[in-house]
């Protein structure tokens, strides 16, 4: 009965964002007070549906209920509860259902942490996530109903989650990335609500920034988890990978980034408004074409799936109603009348500017990269190919050259700066970074090479131009440590995403130039040294999992030069590790499961292939990825800032005076 | 004016972009026509399968046929093999290319499913294989009488498929 | 420098097409896709994947470097999205041992990728060649670049010029602004304050 229920719950649901979408506009067309104020509560009962809907198939899931057909298809009884729980989103339908309850989500915290907001305003904002919610909702219900029943054949046992997504770090990507995703639909909601109420201005950008920051945070997350994932799972170290699927949540990041920028130029000077609406609109239209890219199956990628045109089709009609619709108001309702408030050429607007061309022509590069060969294909040309080398080879670049403008962005002043000023300010912090980008690759121990130098010039750029400007708020008779504790939140953040974003320039760069692999073939007993470690490949053991049976693989690695009797001597290992080769029951694929022993500064990484000779012999990768870890803690550093200026107080303390036109906000609502 | 005419630009690359994905949803991504189209027949000189002789490309110029590669270990070639001794027996030349297969099961399977080949090339390197741009069994290649490619197929040659789509290119085969 | 022994490993599973699945997303999607595989196994072959073990011995190391990047930018023409150095599908086994061949033969980059284009088309390539049509691949970020810098220019002038010529009243125009601004900050000290 629960898959009735939760398939009943959703039709309620849809009903709800029915009314959501039309009753609260036509209020604010018609000025009828009580239909807008309907907005949070037709908000909240569309959460409140769409939650019974997912406990119930959920419910579905975690009792093995092998009638319902996405239950069936994706689970099994041996796998551990968790997995089950998270293969609920391990698939098409599921993770649609979970989309628009993220969605809900945002709905309800936007009428929850928005009770300053005029109330045509926030009625709007909510019909527009309504309107969208109804997209999904009929998306699912209609194409992708993930309640269908398998009667009267029901199996006796499920097929299995794909092994690959058997993993803690597949659990909580998807919600993370949805967050983000579904996250810009709120920026977006209030930039046609700001166009269809014909006012934009400052008000407008303050109500989005922390929204929009907050989506951005969990995108980051999001993306940054998938990346990890796939280092440690797929088992050859690859962290990075352009294919469409990727590219398809990359976009959304690197137009959410010149969106948090320019935001900031919106807000702070009241300029480039409708740049930044067009941003807030580009943003989740392309989280929007993402979802397309990666259910309709018109481009090859890894994460294959059963290419469905009529879903499709479904989409492709949606995002015309959406994102034309979208833009049609913006080529009409836009102010054409050009902005009076200037600044100069060299100034902090001008240098956001920059940033927001950087990352314009950087997501324009991955779309049409993405979908070149789809273009070829259609114009027949013929077939065509775009990967990882040629993005490599255009997106670093292109991402570097942002890093000087990076440095002199926070020590530069709104409207009118000077040349001069800037001299005086970066002569110091230029002179120290171009020493410690020379000495500190040599004093790694490894030899010179000029990529890393320059990845940690640029990064310490980044960074000392933030020390330096901290320098400068350093008033006579202000202790640094009240500096410190003056500084907002939103400051924090700043310097927390931009240190982030230095940390992975670094490692990306250490990772390329200074890795070293090696494929061996190695029977236990014997050793191998890589890059000063001595991997010891003491034995081999058959192990049983929940669902799955392991060759588990055991190393001890030492310091190359103490190991030479590392088996007779019992010296302490630098680490143990344990690589597994599984075999899942269900499915009878095989997975590896790569070892990793991490510290800060390098991993060590040992994976298995397959059995070679009858010696007991195997096909062993070892690896050496110095710095490899600091990408994803940049990332986590990157999202943690954002989350930290959502939590500055100007957000706030608005609301507590009750300021007409601005109303205050909260932290992230997750 | 220009100004509001400007803004439309958004609007108009949207537009243009969904016009593309439009005619995205009726291709597939993964159709690979062959690179060797409308080009002559890799050179090879290779064993035949059931005698001790060899054979090389020239020699099956002369008359139309289809090149089928196909080997024991592919479940999809014996669901198509009865059709092959259908198209055999319609006086369809098939020349077959066994590939990175076992001789002895290649001949055993011959001798108990019927032999629909007119003649029998022993791919076992897979090195005609790779020429081809083969990438998997079955493939069958259509040859013309002066050994030009002009079509291939990818996957089971059944009724349904030769019928509708596969005679109208054999048929133009004759005509060159 | 002596002759490296190069076992290639392959990680994953035994079906080539999900044997690798990379990292940013849509995990999602791969469950739904497991029935059409066994779908497309049923009328399409692939020889069933050994255990791959390659003992490559490269005359010189920079040989193997030279195999290591060419093995990444080749794609596997059978897989979903995977390049033949990932990729433990039969045809890609096939093309790595081609490639050692021909890079042992002598033949320059250039010859090999030449090649593997005329067998499988410009598919292969995941570098596409400076040429013809993916020209346009490698031109359009330094053009929309120049482009957006342009307007960039465009932009910035026009609000400089605007403080210019008529410095007095914008200023005036700018304190009232600013004053507007600071009313909406609620006197919270800002991150960006630092011009003020």
């Amino acid at each position: 009965m629960t898959a009735e229920l939760g398939h009943f719950a959703l039709i309620i649901a849809l009903v709800l964002a029915g009314l959501l979408s039309v009753v609260p506009l036509w209020g604010s067309w018609s000025r009828h007070m009580a239909a807008m104020r309907l907005a949070p509560s037709l908000a909240f009962g569309v959460t409140l549906f769409l939650s019974i809907s997912f406990a119930c198939l959920a419910h579905a899931f975690l009792t093995d209920d092998f009638s319902v057909k996405v239950v069936a298809s994706n689970s099994n009884s041996l796998l551990p509860a968790m997995y089950k729980f998270s293969a609920l989103w391990g698939n098409h339908e599921g993770s649609l259902l979970l989309w628009v309850l993220i969605l809900s989500f945002w709905m309800s915290a936007v009428a929850l942490f928005s009770s300053g907001l005029p109330t045509p305003v926030l009625a709007r904002v909510l019909a527009i996530m309504g309107a969208v919610a109804v997209g999904f909702l009929s998306f699912s219900l209609f194409t992708s109903n993930p309640f269908e029943r398998l009667l009267p054949a029901t199996p006796a046992d499920g097929q299995d989650l794909n092994p690959l997504l058997q993993d803690p770090g597949l659990i909580i990507h998807p919600p993370l990335l949805y967050m983000g995703y579904v996250g810009f639909s709120v920026a977006f909601a209030f930039a046609v609500a700001a166009l269809l109420g014909g006012r934009l201005d400052a008000a407008w950008a303050r109500w989005s920034r922390p929204w929009t920051n907050a989506a951005w945070g969990f995108l980051s997350l999001g993306i940054m988890l998938g990346s990890w994932w796939a280092y440690y799972e797929l088992g050859w170290g690859g962290w990075w990978f352009w294919d469409p699927v990727e590219n398809a949540s990359f976009m959304p990041w690197l137009a959410g980034t010149a969106l948090v920028h320019s935001l900031a130029v919106t807000e702070k000077r009241g300029l480039f408004k409708s740049w930044t609406v067009l941003l807030a609109l580009a943003a989740f239209s392309l989280s929007l074409l993402g979802t397309f890219l990666v259910r309709s199956g018109v481009l090859t990628s890894v994460h294959a799936f059963a290419a469905d045109p009529e879903r499709g089709l479904f989409i492709l009609v949606f995002l015309v109603i959406v994102i034309g619709g979208s833009l049609t108001l913006y080529a009409l309702r836009v102010p054409a009348v050009k902005s009076v408030v200037s600044f100069s050429l060299v100034s902090r607007e001008t240098l956001l500017l920059v940033n927001n061309v950087v990352f314009l022509v950087a997501t324009l590069t991955v779309l049409f990269g993405t979908l070149f060969p789809l273009l070829m294909d259609a114009l027949g040309q013929g077939k065509y190919s775009v990967g990882a080398p040629y993005f490599n080879a255009v997106f670093l670049p292109l991402m570097s050259s942002l890093v000087p403008f990076m440095g002199l962005g926070p020590i530069s002043r709104w409207r009118d700066d000077s040349v001069h000023r800037w001299r005086s300010r970066v002569a110091l912090p230029a002179l120290l970074v171009v020493a410690c980008a020379l000495l500190l690759p040599w004093l790694s121990g490894q030899t010179f090479n000029l990529w890393v130098s320059l990845a940690v010039l640029c990064s310490l750029w980044v960074v000392f131009g933030m020390v330096d400007d901290l320098r400068s708020r350093k008033r006579p008779g202000v202790t640094w440590r009240l500096l410190l504790r003056r500084q907002p939140a939103s400051y924090w953040g700043m310097v927390l995403a931009h240190s982030g974003f230095a940390a992975v320039v670094i490692s990306v760069v250490a990772t390329t130039q200074y890795s070293v692999e090696r494929d061996l073939r190695m029977a236990p007993g014997m050793s191998e040294t890589l890059a000063g470690y001595e991997f010891v490949f003491d034995r081999v053991e058959r192990e049983r999992g929940p669902n799955y049976l392991a060759d588990v693989a055991y190393f001890r690695v030492f310091a190359a030069s103490e190991a030479v009797d590392s088996r007779t001597v019992d010296a302490d290992p630098i680490a143990a590790l344990k690589a597994e080769k599984r075999r899942y029951f269900a499915s009878g694929s095989l997975m590896t499961e790569a070892a990793i022993a991490a510290t800060a500064f390098r991993d060590l990484y040992v994976a298995m292939g397959e059995p070679v000779g009858d010696d007991g012999a195997w096909a062993i990768r070892l690896h050496y990825k110095p710095m490899v870890r600091w990408m994803w803690l940049g990332a986590v550093a990157m999202g943690l800032g954002a989350f930290l200026t959502v939590a500055d107080r100007r957000y706030r303390t608005v609301r507590s005076r009750q300021v007409a036109t601005a109303a205050g906000y909260h932290g992230s609502p997750a | 004016m220009a100004a509001r005419l400007k803004l439309f630009l958004p609007l108009a690359a949207f537009a243009l972009l969904v016009g593309l994905l439009f005619r995205g949803l009726s291709l597939d991504p993964q159709a690979l026509p062959s690179a060797l189209v409308d080009k002559p027949l890799p050179a090879f000189d290779l064993p035949l399968l059931d005698a001790p002789s060899s054979i090389t490309e020239s020699s099956l110029k002369g008359e139309p046929a289809l090149l089928n590669v196909w080997a024991t270990w592919c479940i999809s070639c014996r669901v198509e093999h009865p059709y092959l001794q259908r198209l055999a027996q319609q006086g369809v030349k098939i020349v077959g290319v066994n590939y990175k297969d076992e001789r002895s099961a290649a001949l055993e399977w011959l001798t108990q499913y019927g032999d629909p080949y007119a003649v029998n090339i022993l791919d076992a390197a897979g090195g005609l294989g790779l020429d081809l741009g083969v990438y998997g069994a079955p493939e069958t290649y259509f040859v013309d009488a002066k050994g030009i490619i002009r079509y291939r197929h990818v996957g089971v040659i059944d009724e349904r498929i030769w019928s509708t789509r596969l005679k109208a290119v054999y048929d133009g085969l004759d005509g060159v | 420098m002596g002759s490296v022994l190069k076992t290639a490993i392959e990680a994953g599973g035994t079906t080539p097409l999900l044997s690798k699945l990379s990292p940013a997303l849509s995990p999602i999607l791969l469950g739904a896709f497991l029935p059409v595989l066994l779908a497309a196994v049923l009328v399409f072959d692939v020889k069933p994947a050994s255990a791959v073990i390659e003992t490559y011995e490269f005359s010189s190391s920079e040989l193997e470097a030279r195999y290591h990047r060419l093995s990444q930018e080749l794609r596997c023409p059978k897989c979903q999205n995977q390049n033949i150095a990932d990729s433990n599908a039969p045809i890609s086994q096939d093309l790595r041992q081609l490639l050692f061949r021909q890079l042992e033969a002598g033949a320059s980059d250039e010859q090999i990728l030449n090649d593997m284009v005329a067998r499988y088309g410009e598919f292969v390539r995941y570098r596409p060649s400076a040429q013809g049509a993916t020209l346009w691949l490698w031109l359009a970020p330094a053009l929309l670049l120049v482009l957006a810098l342009l307007i960039l220019v465009t932009v910035v002038r026009r609000h400089s010029s605007a403080a210019a010529s008529a410095p007095i009243a914008l200023n005036a125009q700018q304190r009232e602004r600013m004053q507007e601004l600071r009313s909406l900050d609620g006197g919270g000290l800002s991150g960006e304050s630092s011009g003020r």
